[in-house]
This record gives structure tokens, sequence and C-alpha cells, in this order.
């Protein structure tokens, strides 16, 4: 029994894995960040990386985050492959100008690829209260340039976090720090060298009555979701992971709810402005006559993300609250 | 520091070029052939080129939008300067982009943004790169006193002493940030103080005085090549012009004003050189001559230069897939790599070259 938990791997464990093997791949990879190198990272994710490839290619950097992008960013512009961890996705501001107006311009303006990867632990339900909690996804997706991944399982993790260190562009990894060490997420990873594509949304479940459209952790919390609502409702669902929020999957978004004829939204980024909006302005004109019932977005509300657990559940989007949203749009 | 008169003479040339090119752009911009804000740097000329002069082959240079001197040191063509001016299809940027925000990384040039202070941090990423990959090349970072306000040079000169890089921060203090004196942007005498604070060396010179530069910018740069982790200069020296051109610069006082252009570094230096029987007057036609014949060249090329595609403003948002060469090392042009040519066009990168493929390119 124990050896087939033991070739089990976590969320997080995937990730160091995805980095391991790409810097031994490949020595132009290296990693920068705050504690990443004699500690190992606040979650523990390069353990092990500076004994193994030294403290010049596990840059252990002063709290400076657009010192780390920006360095990064100069890197990827002489054909070195950095990733730049953000300890805290949330501290991903203090570099905003970086990414922004430095590296998501580069190859437009000048011609010059930036083989950059920004990553760095996201999302809620861990009590970090409003500056280590945040779904920053939509501030990027909105600026042309940058890709954005947000895996939802161990297989996509490596996989993705491998083709975003492959890129040639600047890639955002978002991964959800709810999920590191979730023990239904383990999952035995091929031992062979493998990626997930960067653009290709994922069915996790097929149906036929409704679409949930969703990503990172949210996936999860559809998931449980929709079989409730097969057991109890007799309602067929479908769970689109999308995977990848830059490029989006346009063609698999469309195919879904040209099947279901009806649309869930899900996010556990704030509604106003969230990808959801994009998401059901594309349906909106995608797939007008094929929708039976409104384009539904379940969301985090419109306000910082909060502390005490009584408000961090009320804030964040779960499976009852999918439910319910879903009962009001399958009735419709 | 003993200078070769071929060597003095070039280094005359260059603070020339840079001169005659930036006039030229101005005249442009009162025709209303330029369009947009148009930055110039009459007064840095001893400063750009000075610093610039004291790089070898394969060293890199993270310039601002006033160092055109260091860019044309480097070997950026006025052509691509005029054609980034004039928004020509064919410029460096395609004209996504104006200005000097020009580079070429094979040749060792960043190209910059408008947000000051961030290239320094990007000069860190080179100096990362030349310390891991082992090689004896160098970095010139340099930033204007305004820049030295903000949380990024900060950052980038605290990493790159912590990390040992090999870059020398060069500060072109031209005492104005737009309007904003220095005595309301730091209350330093000299800002090559804040050097202290980084626990690296650091000096200031007359900006003015470009043998100066070379040799104060010439030691930093060999203690830089020396392994010994990043130096620091300020270049003292006087914006004598506006921000901009649309910018009268009346804030600045008259009599300070007329006291920098006393100090015009060019004039200043070939005076020097006249002294010293090395800039004859036929020597200094010559001079004139091959400025004039570069910048006419640069402004026919660029107007003769098609603007860009309006059907093509959707395209090159992104790299294509495929092996990425390491920039400077050998085998870096072969066009196996995808970072060999240009892309966006499949032809060489124009920053810095000069030939006719460039005007054959569309």
């Amino acid at each position: 029994m124990s050896t087939i938990i033991e070739t089990k791997v976590t969320y997080l464990e995937a990730i160091s894995q995805a980095m391991r093997e790409e810097m031994r791949r490949d020595e132009a990879v290296f990693l920068v960040g705050e504690d990443v190198g004699t500690y190992g990272g606040a979650f523990k994710v390069s353990a092990g990386f500076q004994e193994e490839f030294g403290p010049e290619r596990v840059i252990d950097a002063p709290m400076s985050e657009a010192a780390i992008i920006g360095s990064a960013v100069g890197a990827a512009m002489m054909g070195m492959r950095p990733i730049a961890e953000m300890q805290f996705i949330d501290f991903i501001t203090c570099g905003f100008d970086q990414i922004v107006n430095m590296a998501s311009k580069m190859y437009w303006r000048s011609g010059i690829p930036l083989p950059l990867v920004i990553r760095g632990p996201s999302g809620g339900g861990t009590h970090g209260g409003p500056f280590h909690s945040v779904s920053p996804e939509a501030w990027f997706f909105h600026v042309p340039g940058i890709k954005v991944v947000v895996p939802a399982t161990a297989y996509d993790a490596k996989g993705l976090l491998k083709a975003a260190i492959r890129d040639n562009n600047p890639v955002l990894y978002l991964e959800h720090k709810y999920l590191y060490r979730l023990p239904e997420l383990r999952e035995t990873l091929p031992e062979e060298d493998y990626i997930v594509p960067i653009g290709q949304a994922v069915v996790r479940r097929e149906g036929e009555d409704m679409t949930m459209l969703t990503y990172g952790a949210m996936v999860h919390q559809c998931l449980k979701a929709a079989r409730t609502l097969e057991e109890e409702d007799d309602l067929s669902v479908e769970v689109v992971d999308l995977r990848s929020l830059v490029p989006l999957d346009r063609l698999t978004i469309a195919a879904s709810v040209k099947r279901t004829n009806k649309v869930l939204i899900v996010h556990e980024d704030t509604l106003t402005g969230g990808i959801g909006a994009e998401l059901a302005a594309i349906l909106a004109q995608d797939v007008f006559e094929y929708l039976d019932g409104p384009i539904t977005r379940v969301a985090a509300p419109d306000v910082p993300f909060p502390f005490a657990p009584a408000l961090e559940e009320a804030f964040l989007p779960n499976a009852d609250k999918i439910l319910s949203a879903a009962r009001a749009l399958a009735a419709y | 520091m003993q200078l070769e008169q071929d060597e003095l003479l070039q280094v005359y040339f260059f603070m020339r070029l840079t001169r005659a090119l930036e006039d030229r752009t101005r005249t442009l911009f009162l025709q209303g052939r330029v369009v947009g804000g148009v930055y110039t740097a009459q007064g840095h000329e001893a400063t750009t080129v000075g610093a610039a002069m004291t790089l070898r082959d394969g060293d890199c240079i993270v310039p601002q939008h006033r160092d055109l001197g260091m860019h044309l040191v480097r070997g950026t063509a006025p052509r691509a300067v005029m054609g980034q001016w004039l928004a020509r299809g064919n410029s460096p940027s395609l004209g996504r982009d104006g200005q000097l925000h020009i580079g070429d990384v094979h040749h060792g040039i960043a190209p910059s943004i408008s947000m000051l202070g961030e290239s320094l941090p990007v000069a860190c990423g080179f100096g990362l790169t030349i310390k891991m990959r082992r090689r004896s090349t160098i970095v010139l970072a340099p930033c204007g006193d305004g820049a030295t306000s903000t949380g990024p040079f900060h950052e980038a000169l605290n990493f790159a002493a912590v990390q040992k890089l090999p870059i020398v921060f060069l500060i072109e203090n031209n005492s104005y940030a737009y309007s904003t004196p220095n005595a309301k942007e730091f209350s330093l005498q000299n800002l090559s103080d804040r050097a202290l604070a980084y626990g690296i060396p650091g000096e200031s010179v007359d900006g003015n005085d470009v043998l100066a530069v070379m040799e104060t910018v010439g030691r930093a740069v060999e203690h830089v090549r020396g392994d010994k982790g990043p130096a620091l200069v300020e270049c003292k020296t006087f914006r004598v012009r506006g921000h901009s051109e649309a910018d009268r610069a009346d804030y600045v006082p008259k009599e300070l004003r007329e006291e920098w252009l006393a100090k015009d570094p060019i004039q200043r230096f070939a005076a020097y050189l006249s002294g010293q029987g090395i800039l004859s007057e036929a020597a200094q036609a010559e001079v004139e001559a091959r400025v004039k014949a570069a910048v006419d060249d640069a402004v026919s090329f660029a107007e003769q230069s098609p603007a860009p595609d309006a059907a093509a403003v959707a395209d090159y948002l992104f790299a294509p897939d495929g092996p990425v060469a390491m920039i400077g090392e050998p085998g870096a042009g072969d066009p196996y790599y995808v970072n060999a040519l240009d892309r966006r066009t499949g032809q060489p990168y124009n920053t810095v070259q000069q030939t006719e493929e460039v005007m054959a390119r569309r």
C-alpha cells in the first residue's frame, strides 16, 4: 500500500518536479525569488533546489519584487529562461510595471523574445486575509502580451509549468495555494516528460444540461456541485476547466455551450471586471442563438478579501453557492 | 589617461553627430514631420558619449531617452533613430513605439521604456546572465537624476550590490526632472553619495568635461570588470533645453542656463582639441561633412521609408515557439534560433545595421 501512496504526488510536488526537471534539462532555466534558496521557499516548493543547482541558479533575492521580475526580464532578453517567484502572488503589485510595461510589450515593440515565467501562490481558503489571498488574473488578463495559466490538478500543474518554462513569452503561472497539499488532488504522474499545451481547455466532466466554465480551485467546487446536481436533481452538468486564460480556448468553450445551451461561469476572483465578464461577452457574441437562459456568474462579491473565517467563507464561492445558482439557471 | 589622436577625434565626431542628429530631429518636429514628443539632450554629449567610449565589444548598455550619444557610440544606426522619430514601418519598433526606445541585444543594447528607473532592474538581469555565463563583459546602466527617486533605482542598486553584478550605474544629473530642480528631488550634495547606502564605490564628475567623464567612468568600469561588484558614477550636467520640445523651460533661471551654455561640452572639447593641435580647421570641416552626410542619409532614408501597414495593427504580440540562443555566445546568430532574427519581419534586427537590406525590408 505504502508504495502506491508514495508514487502519488501533490499539486505542490508537481510544481516542484516541473521546475527541477526543467532545470536539469536546460541550463538556461533558473529560479529567483525571496527565500527560495537556503529556505526552500515559503511553501517549500524549491526545497533542496539550492543543494542541487547551487546559489547562482536558485537565487535568494532581497525583498524587491521589481528587481526580481526586472532581473528576470533582463536575463530572458539575453536568452535565459528565468522563473521569478512571488512569495505570495499578492506581492506581484510591487513589480507591476516590470510586467505590464517592460515584459508585455518587449517582443511587440522590439522583436526580442522574452522566455519568462512569473509564478506564485494565489487564491484564498487559507485564512490569508486581504494581502495573502488575491486572485490577480484579471489585472493581467487585460494586458496584451502576457500569457496566463491557472492549473487545477497536479497533472496540469506540472505540464503547464513545463510548457510555460519552454514558452518564448512572458507567462504568468498562477498556482492555487489551497490546492498545494490537498490529499484528494494527489495523483500518479507519467514517468515520461510531458507538457500541457498553453491555450487548451479541458472538459473535466461531460454533461448535457448545462456548462460550468471555471478554472483553478473552483474546478473542484464545480465538480462537487455537478455530482450533487446529478444525484439530487437528475441534471447532467458539463464542467470545463479553462486551464489557460490567455490564450483562451474559445473553441472548446463555444462547443460545450452550443450543446448544453446554458452556462454558469464560476470564479474565485471578485465579480466586476473579472474573467467571467469577458467570457460572458464572448458567449453573448459567439453563441447567442444557442442560449436557453441568462449567462450567469458565480464569483466573490466586490469587496476586498476578508480575514475572519466566517467572512472568508461568506466571501468565497463554493459548491453550495454554485449549486443554488445552477438550480436557478436550470429552472429558467 | 592617454588617448590617441584618432580616438579623441572619434569622441568629438560622436559628440557632434549626437548634437546634429538631435538638432535635425527638432527641426523636423517644428516642421510637423515628427508627431509626438521629442526629447533631446543638448548638454549631455560629454556624458553619454564619454561614458560609452569606455566600453569594449560585448559590453552592454541599458540607455534612457536622453542617451543618443551612448546609442551612437555602441552602434545604433542614425537611420534607425530617424525611422523611430518618423514612425516608419521599417523602424526597429515597426512604428509600434517611438523615441529612442530601441535596442538590439546581439549588440548589447536594451530598448528602454518611458517609466524611468525601470531599466535598472533589467540591467541587473544582463549582469546576472554575464555572471552565470562566466563572461568578462560588463553593463553600463544610466539614468537621470529624476529616476534616482524611484523604487526600482534602489531595488536595482541594492540587488546588484548583493549579487556583485558587473554593472556601472551612471547618473546623468542634468539638474532638473522635468520642471523639478535637484533641491526638490533629494537633499544630497552629490548623488554618488547614494553608493554608500549600497556598499559600493561612488564618484561624481563634471559631466560636461568629456575627458574627465571617460577617466572617471573608465575607473568604475575597471572596478566592475574586476569582479568586485557594481559601481556608481554621477555626471553633473545640465539640460539646457526643455524636458521635451513642447517645454519652454521658463522655470530655469536665465543666468543659470547661460552659465551652463557657456560650459557647452562640445565647444569645450573642440577648444581643447584645437589647443592641442589635434582639431585643425581641415579636420573640423571633415568631421562636419561626415556628420552632415550621416544625418542627411538618416533623414532621407527615413522619409523614403513607408508608414506601417495599418492592417497589421494586431500583429506581433507573441514570439513564436522554437529554440532560443544565448545572446552574445557563439552561434547566437544562427537562424536556427528564434532570437537570431527579428521574427516579426523574418529579417535581421535593424537597430544597429545600416545596410541596403534594411531599405528593402518591406
